[in-house]
């Protein structure tokens, strides 16, 4: 008889294998030289081989942009949608399988403009997801155009002149939708509080919406330009948040943020320079649109359905009176 | 008076129940076409509904009601002009008139409450519009059935539904006990004085006719062997889609598709599945989509502007190959259009309202029991062929009441759970079979299976490619399984002989009516014959053959197609009726069509018509024709 030893043993009877980063690589990826988006896919990755997760166990949604080609690049279970909707797609397997992980990566034209509608009613639901804006503030696949967070005064393909709009405050929005439960910001710099972020997102039972700043140099070398220490960023810091990264201290400052009032999170949301950085708003009790609905669900097997659809069709059987 | 009462045998008998919008000749009539159910009669009934909410009363835009086709025997459409009105007031009965809906001859019952109503307005249309009933021919029985509902209980205005069920209940001799217990079901989850109020109306309406009436109608009814039932369409499609096996019903409200979701909303979680209603039809099927992906069967109902929506959602799904089922509910377009009303105009949208080649399944039940039935074979269809398929049904099947045989089903009919076993690592996740275009679909949560499903072109092993080839091939793969379904299915049946002077082809619940027409002309001894096609895409095999058979092939449709005759149309600019375009690309043969809008179903006779107005001028032409080699002193 063989001895497993403890860790074995664990191995075997709970499937909890070791997993390298290789394991959760598919073909290289394809953005530009210096795209944020090559260190939101590391740290992705990272996470999943820190927790040990299967790859088959989890689903990534993503829209359409050069940020939604982020499924192509990881190796999951990866559906790679249309524009504007993949926060619907990933509702639908968030009903379906709770038992899955659900990663959703949009970029801020795809989250923010043409997905506005199902942007505002997930945050309603609150269905369990980690939910990534790449927010370049700028449409990268279609070359160049403004987006909602485009500053105003940004010269773009559609915008010769210069953006005519101030830019959109997606924080400020979000925080006015009832059932929020999870808004961080972060920024593709600043490599160790992504990788923070993530993870509490990751932890967080809920729809957690992290707006991570990215860096497009082929299109918008000017927006993020002072990048890392110089970007002028706050980190809140506050008990169970994000932990500041103390690297990029120099010039940035960090304020006490209790992410667990409101009100306060929405006014720290307002200033947008320096850009907030850190878990803004967190309520873990807020209930899952899925854990809502399955509770009222009847579990039944397959005789039981078919007993019970019978039962409906008696109410619509006519009782034929016979002479 | 109730002795010696004049019993009229009938055969069948049409009767609308109409008041204005909120007083409740929908429920009376209900209850009597269930009751007719009951006593073995055969059954269509179709909703009078008016566009608004809260229309102004007394205006024929504010009628509501119900129309009763009852028989001896069975019955498939809603037929031609009622026979007998029952009406609150004369401005409901006057709509039903303006929409030809009434014959001559008809029987009128009206509440006389206007003839002595303090607005002389009230006063002289009801003295005009029932005088004209009586001079083309008709009978006006005045009854007071507000004054009469006042003796029973105090609001006289909700009530007298039920006295008017209990009238018309002596005169169509319906039983009275079952009418009672029908009554107290209505009002089962109400205080025990309204079941009692409502039993003492209906008595009273009841003995109330016993007393004026000299004349009784008899439609025998033959009870039926083997358990039948009553149901309209939406409600056949959400029993359907639950002996099929879906757990979600994503949807959206519009009109006339989402008393489907209500029905599925009241039973459903308690069936393990759910209705959920998105933010908009974009996020109704994308919702569906994901859920399908993720291995849980999910449907979305919807109708026209619904499915315009969706129309970059049906791409993904034809696209990924992930299966789905849409249900359309078709109603009057374009855009807002008729939105209660019925029509048949999504059938090429349906085709090809998808940008590229997104080749799908496209069927239409015709009857109610099918549309139970139909919405099984979508879901098999869908997974295991990985497509596409849009059910079409319409505002007469939804609405419509039909008796027919209980529908029976196993767990045959349900889903096999789903299959998470492990597959080798790098399995491809299109692995088509070149002959068929199928293959496996790996389910979320499968070890080995780890794929990107994406909407960009992609090969066997899902991965994103921009070649010709395999563009070519991703095209080859999605259209050729249609060919392979096309392969499976029957041609359809004939009805009437297989050679003829004419032959009328029809889809969707116009069925019954072609037929009726087919029948009657038949009966004359014109030489006609019918076909319905469930399968729009494919289209099912034998079709040339089929048409060959006849002189002349035209389709019958409620859509829009412009009339020979009309100004500016020649052959080169006719547009024509939706399955009459389809059929002249498919056959290269000449179909011709009749198609009109008017928002209600065809009657048996105006189809009549069409056929007789048809095959005269085939049998004239054939003479003209005659004449004219005579005249040139024969052939030669
Ligand atoms: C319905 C639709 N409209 C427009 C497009 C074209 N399109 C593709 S990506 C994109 C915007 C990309 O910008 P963003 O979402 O910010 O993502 P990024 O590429 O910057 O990561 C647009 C407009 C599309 N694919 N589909
Ligand atoms: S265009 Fe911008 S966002 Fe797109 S890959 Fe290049 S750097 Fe990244």
């Amino acid at each position: 008889m063989t001895v497993l030893s403890m860790e074995e043993f664990l191995e075997k009877e709970c499937g909890d294998h070791n997993y390298e980063l290789e394991d959760y690589e598919a073909e290289v990826p394809r953005w530009c030289k210096g795209c944020g988006d090559h260190g939101v896919l590391t740290s992705v990755q990272k996470l999943l081989r820190d927790r040990k997760i299967n790859p088959e166990d989890v689903i990534c949604v993503s829209g359409i942009g050069c940020s939604s080609r982020f499924p192509h690049y990881l190796k999951t279970y990866g559906f790679h949608g249309i524009h504007g909707r993949a926060l619907t797609l990933s509702e639908g397997v968030a009903l379906a399988r709770p038992d899955l992980h659900l990663l959703t990566v949009m970029g801020d034209g795809d989250c923010f403009s043409i997905g506005g509608n199902h942007w505002i009613h997930a945050l309603r639901y609150n269905f369990n997801a980690t939910v990534i804006v790449l927010d370049n503030e700028i449409y990268g696949l279609t070359k160049k155009q403004a987006s909602p967070t485009t500053r105003q005064g940004v010269v773009t393909n559609t915008t010769p002149k210069g953006a005519y709009l101030k830019s959109l405050n997606p924080l400020t929005l979000m925080l006015g939708v009832t059932n929020i439960s999870f808004l961080a910001q972060t920024a593709t710099w600043l490599p160790g509080h992504l990788d923070n972020t993530l993870n509490k997102a990751w932890d967080h039972k809920g729809l957690s919406f992290v707006r991570i700043l990215q860096r497009c140099p082929a299109y918008l070398s000017s927006s993020f330009e002072a990048t890392g220490p110089d970007f002028p960023a706050v980190f809140l810091e506050g008990e169970g948040g994000i932990a500041v990264d103390k690297g990029m201290l120099q010039k940035a400052s960090v304020i006490q943020h209790d992410h667990h009032n409101l009100l306060e999170a929405q006014k720290v949301a307002l200033t947008e320079t320096p850009s907030p950085m850190g878990l803004i708003y967190y309520d873990p009790n807020v209930p899952t649109y899925g854990d809502i609905r399955r509770r009222r669900i009847k579990t039944l097997d397959r005789p039981g359905l078919i007993a019970g659809l019978n039962a409906e069709l008696d109410k619509y059987t006519v009782k034929q009176q016979h002479g | 008076m109730a002795k010696n009462k004049k019993v009229i045998p009938l055969k069948e008998h049409i009767i609308e129940f109409v008041s204005d919008s909120g007083e409740g000749a929908q429920k009376a009539a209900n209850s009597f076409a269930k009751t007719c159910g009951m006593m073995g009669n055969g059954l269509w009934t179709i909703e009078v509904i008016p566009a608004e909410i809260q229309p102004p009363p007394h205006t024929t835009s504010s009628t509501s009601g119900n129309r009763i086709r009852l028989a001896e025997g069975k019955v498939t459409n809603a037929g031609d002009l009622a026979q007998t009105v029952v009406a609150f007031n004369e401005m409901a009965f006057l709509s039903r008139v303006q929409a030809g809906a009434v014959a001559d001859d008809v029987l009128l019952i009206i509440d006389n409450i206007w003839a002595t109503h303090d607005d002389p307005a009230y006063r002289e249309s009801y003295k005009k519009i029932t005088g004209d009933v009586k001079s083309r021919g008709g009978t006006v029985i005045e009854v007071p059935f507000e004054e009469e509902t006042a003796k029973i209980v105090e609001d006289s205005k909700r009530g007298k539904n039920m006295f008017v069920l209990g009238y018309m209940g002596y005169l169509y001799q319906r039983d009275l006990n079952i009418l009672r217990q029908i009554v107290e079901e209505m009002f089962a989850k109400k205080s025990k004085t309204v079941i009692q109020n409502n039993i003492a109306l209906l008595e009273g309406g009841y003995t109330y006719a016993e007393e004026h009436l000299d004349f009784r109608y008899e439609i025998p009814s033959v009870p039926s062997k083997v358990p039948m039932v009553v149901m309209n369409g939406n409600t056949a499609i959400a029993l359907g889609a639950i002996a099929a096996g879906f757990e979600l019903c994503s949807m959206y409200p519009i009109t006339p598709a989402t008393s489907a979701s209500h029905a599925l909303s009241d039973i459903m979680e308690g069936l393990g599945g759910m209705v959920h209603q998105a933010e908009d039809e974009i996020a109704a099927i994308g919702v569906a989509i994901g859920s399908n992906y993720a291995g849980k069967p999910a449907l979305t109902i919807t109708s026209g502007p619904g499915m315009a929506l969706k129309t970059e959602f049906q791409g993904l799904a034809v696209m990924t190959e992930t299966p789905l089922v849409i249900v359309d509910v078709q109603r009057g377009g374009p855009s807002t259009g008729l939105p209660t009303k019925i029509e048949q105009g999504d059938l090429l949208s349906s085709l090809f309202g998808a940008p590229g080649d997104a080749p799908k399944v496209v069927i239409a039940p015709s009857t109610i029991k099918d549309c139970f039935s139909v919405m099984i074979m979508a879901r098999k269809i869908a997974e295991e062929f990985r497509m596409l398929v849009i059910v079409l049904t319409d505002a007469n099947l939804a609405t419509g009441q039909q008796i027919f045989k209980r529908p029976e089903f196993s767990e045959v009919s349900l889903p096999p759970p789903i299959d998470l076993s492990p597959v080798p690592e790098g399995t491809n996740p299109f692995d088509w079979d070149p002959k068929t275009g199928l293959s496996r679909r790996l389910i979320p949560g499968q070890p080995g299976g780890m794929c990107v499903t994406t909407t960009l072109n992609h090969n066997a092993q899902g991965k994103v490619t921009h070649d010709a080839a395999s563009n070519q091939r991703g095209h080859e793969m999605r259209s050729r399984k249609l060919a392979a379904l096309q392969h499976t299915l029957k041609a359809p049946e004939v009805y009437g002989p297989k050679t003829g002077d004419l032959l009328i082809v029809g889809w969707g619940s116009t069925r019954g009516t072609i037929d009726e027409a087919v029948d009657r002309a038949r009966a004359e001894g014109y030489e006609v014959s019918a076909v319905n096609l469930l399968f729009l895409s494919p289209l099912q095999p034998g079709l040339k053959k089929i048409f060959s058979g006849f002189k002349k092939v035209m389709t019958i449709e409620l859509n829009y197609s412009d009339n020979w005759g009309d100004p500016l149309i020649t052959e080169e600019n006719r547009r024509y009726s939706q399955l009459a375009f389809l059929l002249r690309s498919h056959t290269l043969m000449d179909v011709d069509c009749w198609s009109r809008v008017p928002g209600r179903p065809f009657m048996p006779m105006e189809i009549h018509e069409v056929i007789v107005r048809e095959i005269k001028k085939i049998k004239g032409a054939k003479e003209e024709t005659a004449k004219l080699v005579s005249k040139a002193g024969g052939l030669k």
